[in-house]
């Protein structure tokens, strides 16, 4: 009978630490929704969190909640809550299900941190670089907690970022300074900005010396790896203590390349992600290609909290230019640039696009991308239909042979 | 009873497993199909008997097993296994040694391959969650027209005047089939109506190069879709003798270079 493939995965020690700063975060904020103070501010991942922490705001991202929604796999049978309400399972899963959370009275702190709910929010701030989904998702929940919602509305399909464009986008992160400081109470202070701007440089700077460190063979952390331990890029980018955590993770991988230790066990097949993970199957992705000697080493996602233009000299402009320099809001053309710049610095043999039902602006195969960089690059592809959430739009058994087939071909083409 | 070593490939798919048993010299000289059922070990045992009876050969004969498809972890005779694509792809090389698109309409999946010259896989893709375009869609359309899946080829043949469905979704498409019973149209024509869709369905999910060949268990039982494929495309399509046995044979083929 042929064996299915037992996986050897060694864990990352510092993962303990990541959780641990993941749940004092989460804990600080539910102090201070309990209390009333400090206000809380509600925040899209890729949103001006640093004007929000400047301001004295604790910042809460609905995403970052979501996705946990999708790893515990509680997403699926709570989006058609949100279906109901006119929220059609054709957008962003990460929208219903965080909705229909709501409205169930649910969340995945309660089992992981022994939280209840969700931190009320003060005031809503997104910014639509992600996509138009998360002002709609921030608009229910204002409309819901009677809360302002305010938010910077992004260009799209950028080719080259010009002056103009960060201009814009600068000027509408400054008129969010009146608005936040109407709900804080507080004077906005420039130069408490140019520090949390200064740590948040600094957050980016070690998170991408992290992801480089899959640069080598083998490749000590997987991209599964990294859509865990990129929380504190996330939520905790501006503060001491997500660096302080960073330090110590880095340290463990560079220790790990210094002992040869790839995180999967014999790597022979270097594979690049492109597209949202698939939250709820994280765990079964994982082995799958670690029992077949592949490692999904890099990926646009976990790269998308890299913010080298971020400079507290001049802190609307650099975050205005870092949040448009985005791979998510630019051109075909940009992005191809971009991903084959990656194949080459991780020494890509392979490239699995998925295709996130609800997910179009985080799926980028569905114009040609995946044949036109297939045939420059000579790197084969293969696309994964799925969902980041919905696990109703997956097939298991069709992801399974695919990327088996997938490995056979790099396997057989050597 | 022969003594010469065989090679045995086991392809248990959603629907049909089939076996087939090459002799040293990549003869077919054993071949078997039932449906997989709900145990797909005693059904990949029960077609190894029967190809074994056909090749005269005994268990001991056999050098190596390899099992694909979608059971290809429950044969308990195999010894290690095989996607469907890789068996396939070497199943259809092994009659076509030149660069090939590969079409294969499955029980429950489609898959387009193609190979290069040297017959290494250059891409595939299978059709995506929906059983639309597959064999699942033809049982499902038989149920409808309350007529023997058997019988469908031979009524597709006899139409003049082809019936087009518009839908996607399989269930969508049984909505148009009872709206054109209704309104009065010959069943042969929704056949061929059927036929056609799955056809489209499988042509819009890859490019073809210049030679193609078809496979699967609805090419072999329903080989009037060829020949509507081959007018659609404008050209011949090359089918292997045993079209329904190419992830079996591929399967066998594996076993053979693994022993070697």
């Amino acid at each position: 009978m042929p064996e299915e493939k037992q996986v050897v995965r060694k864990k990352i020690a510092a993962a303990a630490e990541v959780a641990k700063f993941m749940a004092e975060y989460y804990l600080e904020l539910d102090k201070a929704a309990k209390a009333g103070e400090p206000k809380i501010a509600w925040c899209t991942s890729v949103g001006p969190a640093e004007i929000l922490r400047a301001m004295g705001f604790l910042v809460y991202f609905p995403e970052t909640h979501s996705a946990m929604l999708g790893a515990t796999r509680m997403a699926t049978d709570l989006i058609p809550e949100a279906n109901a309400l006119g929220y059609s399972p054709d957008i962003c899963s990460y929208l219903t299900a965080d909705i229909g959370a709501f409205l169930r009275g649910v969340t995945p702190l309660a089992k992981a941190f022994n939280i209840d709910r969700i931190p009320k929010p003060d005031v809503l701030v997104f910014n639509t670089n992600q996509c138009r989904d998360v002002q709609d998702w921030f608009s229910w929940y204002g409309a819901r907690f009677k809360a302002p919602v305010i938010g910077i509305h992004t260009h799209r399909g950028v080719q080259k970022v010009t002056e103009s464009h960060v201009d814009s986008i600068a000027k509408q992160m400054q008129a969010l300074i009146e608005p936040l400081e109407q709900v804080s109470g507080a004077q906005f202070d420039l130069n408490e900005l140019k520090r949390v701007v200064e740590l948040s440089r600094a957050c980016s700077d070690i998170w991408k010396k992290i992801l480089d460190t899959a640069a080598a063979a083998p490749a000590p952390l997987t991209f599964f790896d990294g859509t865990t331990l990129m929380g504190p890029a996330v939520v905790g980018r501006g503060t001491q203590k997500a660096l302080d955590v960073y330090k110590i993770l880095l340290a463990e991988l560079e220790e790990r390349i210094r002992n040869g230790e790839g995180a999967v066990e014999d790597e022979r097949y270097r594979i690049y992600w492109e597209g949202m993970p698939v939250w709820g199957r994280l765990s079964a992705h994982s082995k799958l290609f670690a029992g077949l000697h592949a490692n999904v080493l890099a990926s646009t996602y976990c790269n998308s909290w890299i913010f080298s233009a971020l400079d507290p000299e001049d802190p609307f402009t650099s975050m205005a230019r870092a949040y448009t320099e985005l791979f998510i809001v630019r051109s075909d053309e940009a992005k191809e640039k971009y991903i084959k710049d990656m194949l080459d610095f991780f020494k890509v043999d392979g490239i699995i696009y998925h295709d996130a039902k609800t997910c179009p602006n985080n799926s980028n195969c569905r114009y040609g991308m995946p044949q036109r960089l297939e045939k420059e690059t000579g790197i084969p592809s293969l696309t994964i239909p799925g969902d980041l959430n919905d696990l109703r739009l997956l097939s298991d058994e069709q992801t399974k042979t695919n990327v088996e087939a997938f490995i056979e071909q790099l396997e057989e083409n050597r | 009873m022969t003594s010469k070593p065989i090679y045995v490939g086991a392809d248990v798919g959603a629907s049909r497993t089939k076996v087939a048993i090459l002799d040293g010299d990549k003869n077919l000289i054993g071949r078997a199909v039932r449906k997989s059922g709900t145990d797909f070990t005693a059904t990949a045992a029960e077609c190894l008997a029967a190809s074994l009876r056909m090749a005269r050969a005994a268990e001991g004969d056999i050098v190596n097993a390899i099992s694909t498809g979608y059971g290809r972890k429950n044969v308990a005779f195999a010894r290690d296994s095989r996607t469907e694509i890789s068996c396939h792809a070497s199943g259809c090389y092994l009659y076509f040694p030149q660069p090939i698109t590969i079409i294969d309409i499955g029980g429950q999946d489609n898959k387009i391959i193609k190979l290069d010259e040297a017959g290494r896989r250059t891409s595939f893709k299978m059709n995506r969650k929906c059983a639309a375009g597959t064999g699942a869609f033809l049982e499902e359309m038989s149920a409808r027209l309350d007529i023997p899946l058997e019988n469908m080829d031979g009524l597709a043949r006899q139409s003049a005047n082809m019936v087009k469905l518009g839908s996607f979704c399989t269930v969508f498409s049984a909505t148009e089939v009872l709206e054109n019973i209704r309104h009065g149209q010959k069943i042969e024509d929704i056949v061929k109506g059927v036929f056609f869709s799955v056809i489209k369905r499988v042509l819009e999910m890859d490019s073809l190069t210049a030679h193609v060949v078809m496979t699967g268990g609805v090419v072999a039982h329903n080989p009037y879709l060829v020949k509507m494929t081959e007018e659609m495309i404008g050209r011949r399509i090359l089918v292997p003798e045993h079209p329904q046995f190419t992830g079996a044979i591929g399967a066998a083929l594996y076993a053979m270079n693994r022993d070697q």
